[in-house]
């Protein structure tokens, strides 16, 4: 769980998490953008489909992966977030064709 | 719209990673009037010590402290270079012939280099412990990242454990920003700590031991601080709960918790660089795989030098230094007639390299992680990715596995997306224990490219040429 400092600014960026619309902050990456909104899992894994969330924030655990506008298996922690962007978080394997 | 198209066919140098090695290889390679391109994975330059350093949110500078707000004088040199700079971009191949695979917004370019220097950084040690893949565990690196770059920080109760540098820091970091640290469960081993006090006389002259010194203090006055802590492990339903500790004495205690920050010292992020062939050796001090290299970064694979803490953990300053000499030796190289004034000054980068490694040996040894947290058992887990244990493991070799590479095609550990790079060392290490032979005589993984996994559709974005269409195109 995460909380925002006052420092941390506007959030100006709307996304979509699930279908929810969340306000994230321009500069924010995908995966910060998850913990601001609550998010407790981003993906369920493909072998025993516990859940797990980012784990290392820099690109080498692939815990963060999600799919971003239909692209599965992104890395979200290096995923800057764009205005109208449609986050989805993973359950198990990888559906064919996404 | 994409980047990738401003990707040229060659360059002089390439450099990948831009944290202060990268950052400063390239603007001296510019410098130079070399044709000089950086690859950053990341959307900004900083790498991870001085991560968005352009772009953070927190205003209030005593927060990060003035070590970190010195990036940004590396960070501007860089950008006022003409080396030219892709962010976001992964670098995914690199060959003994230097040809270079990226890719950029979904898209991937073949590029070639006369020189690569790979300044691809660290990665925090794995911390096996039951229970470190439940959400709520997460590295003190990932809590920093998160602070730096969103001005996030944790809610709720609380815990750092582990030991090293970055660990205390980031406790400090957490302190000034007002955040509540219910504990730091500190696992800095008894007997590393004996170790190292024989080269505690040369510490005492590194520029590292009186600003440690003054923030462990600092954070000591204002967090609980439970010392000699030897198990510790996350428990929860689905997410972190509690944390569970024992120190010598024995008895095991519970700790409420939302958040664990985990870390015990950084490693070099050997991906790229073992793809490509380089040696490397096992370090006994740094208990990690660390490349062969010259006084300049040069590797055994010809024109590809490596610097920064991927060379062998050293820490930021020197890394800044490190990266001034790979880019000499690759201005000496390809311009040999380069005017002294234009190049970096060697006496004066060996000079401050000897100031900031001094005592080196001190800190590697006081903060060498326990055995018993860097070599776990039973049913915890390994390999993330595939969800691999330690038992699963220890049982391999006992049918006859007696290394990572053939241990992998029983398990699968070490195939998932990560690409070993979670459970590399803590695989080298079980075995060799398993094994009863040193962890050099057990090896790494054979890592091939592609390091990073990428999509048919970043491969097909290739740009290809008529012969390689008819090549595959019937009729």
């Amino acid at each position: 769980m995460f909380q925002r400092l006052p420092d941390a600014g506007d959030l100006a960026v709307a996304i979509t998490i699930d279908g929810k619309p969340v306000k994230a902050r321009a500069g924010d990456t995908v995966a910060a953008a998850l913990f601001a909104a609550g998010i407790d899992h981003c993906r369920t894994t493909p072998v025993s489909g516990t859940p797990r969330a980012p784990y290392c924030m820099m690109g080498v655990c692939f815990e963060c992966l999600v799919t971003i506008d239909g692209v599965g298996n992104r890395q979200a922690c290096l995923v800057p977030v764009q205005e109208g962007m449609s986050v989805e978080t993973q359950r198990g394997k990888r559906e064919i064709g996404r | 719209m994409s980047a990738v198209n401003e990707v040229r066919d060659s360059y002089d140098v390439a450099v990948v990673g831009a944290g202060p090695a990268g950052l400063t290889a390239a603007t001296a390679c510019a410098a130079a009037g070399l044709a000089t391109v950086l690859f950053d994975e990341q959307p900004a330059p900083g790498g991870q010590i001085y991560r968005a350093i352009t772009q953070t949110p927190v205003q209030r500078a005593s927060i990060l402290g003035n070590d970190y707000w010195y990036g940004a004088r590396l960070v501007r040199d860089f950008q006022a270079s003409r080396a030219q700079y892709v962010p976001g971009a992964t670098v995914w191949s690199l060959s003994r012939e230097r040809e270079i695979g990226v890719s950029t917004g979904g898209a991937a370019r073949l590029t070639q280099a006369k020189r690569v220097i790979i300044a691809t950084g660290a990665l925090e040690r794995p911390f096996p412990i039951p229970g470190w893949t439940l959400p709520g565990v997460m590295t003190a690196g990932a809590g920093q990242i998160l602070l730096k770059s969103g001005a996030m920080v944790p809610q709720g109760r609380t815990l750092l454990a582990g030991c090293g540098p970055l660990l205390w820091l980031l406790a400090w970091q957490y302190l000034n920003a007002g955040v509540k640290i219910d504990a730091i469960l500190d696992t800095t081993a008894r007997a590393s700590r004996s170790a190292a006090w024989p080269h505690a006389p040369a510490f005492l002259f590194s520029p590292y031991f009186r600003k440690g010194l003054r923030l462990m203090l600092s954070v000591r006055r204002r967090t609980k601080v439970i010392a000699g802590v030897t198990g510790l492990r996350a428990e929860g339903n689905s997410r972190l709960q509690q944390v569970a500790y024992r120190t010598a004495d024995g008895a095991e205690i519970r700790l409420p918790a939302d958040t664990l920050l985990l870390h015990q010292g950084v490693v070099p992020n050997v991906n790229l660089a073992m793809s490509v062939g380089i040696e490397h050796r096992w370090d006994d001090d740094q208990l990690c795989w660390v490349p062969v290299v010259d006084g300049y970064g040069g590797t055994s694979v010809d024109g590809v030098a490596i610097a920064g803490d991927g060379a062998g953990i050293a820490g930021a300053w020197a890394a800044e230094e490190r990266g001034k000499l790979a880019a000499l030796a690759a201005i000496r190289a390809l311009k040999p007639d380069t005017r002294q004034d234009i190049l970096p000054d060697e006496a004066n980068i060996r000079l401050a390299l000897a100031k900031v490694e001094r005592g080196r040996l001190f800190l590697d040894r006081y903060y060498q992680p326990a055995a018993s947290f860097r070599i776990p058992r039973g049913d915890t887990i390994v390999c993330r990715c595939e969800e691999v244990t330690a038992q699963q493991i220890i049982d391999t070799v006992a049918l006859g596995c007696t290394g990572p590479n053939q241990m992998k095609s029983f398990l699968r550990c070490g195939m998932g997306p990560c690409q070993g790079r979670l459970c590399g060392l803590t695989v080298t290490e079980l075995m060799a224990q398993t094994r009863g032979v040193p962890p050099a005589e057990i090896g790494h993984y054979r890592l091939r490219p592609p390091v990073k996994p990428i999509t048919l559709g970043e491969l097909a974005a290739l740009p290809k040429d008529e012969a390689a269409i008819k090549a595959v195109v019937r009729g």
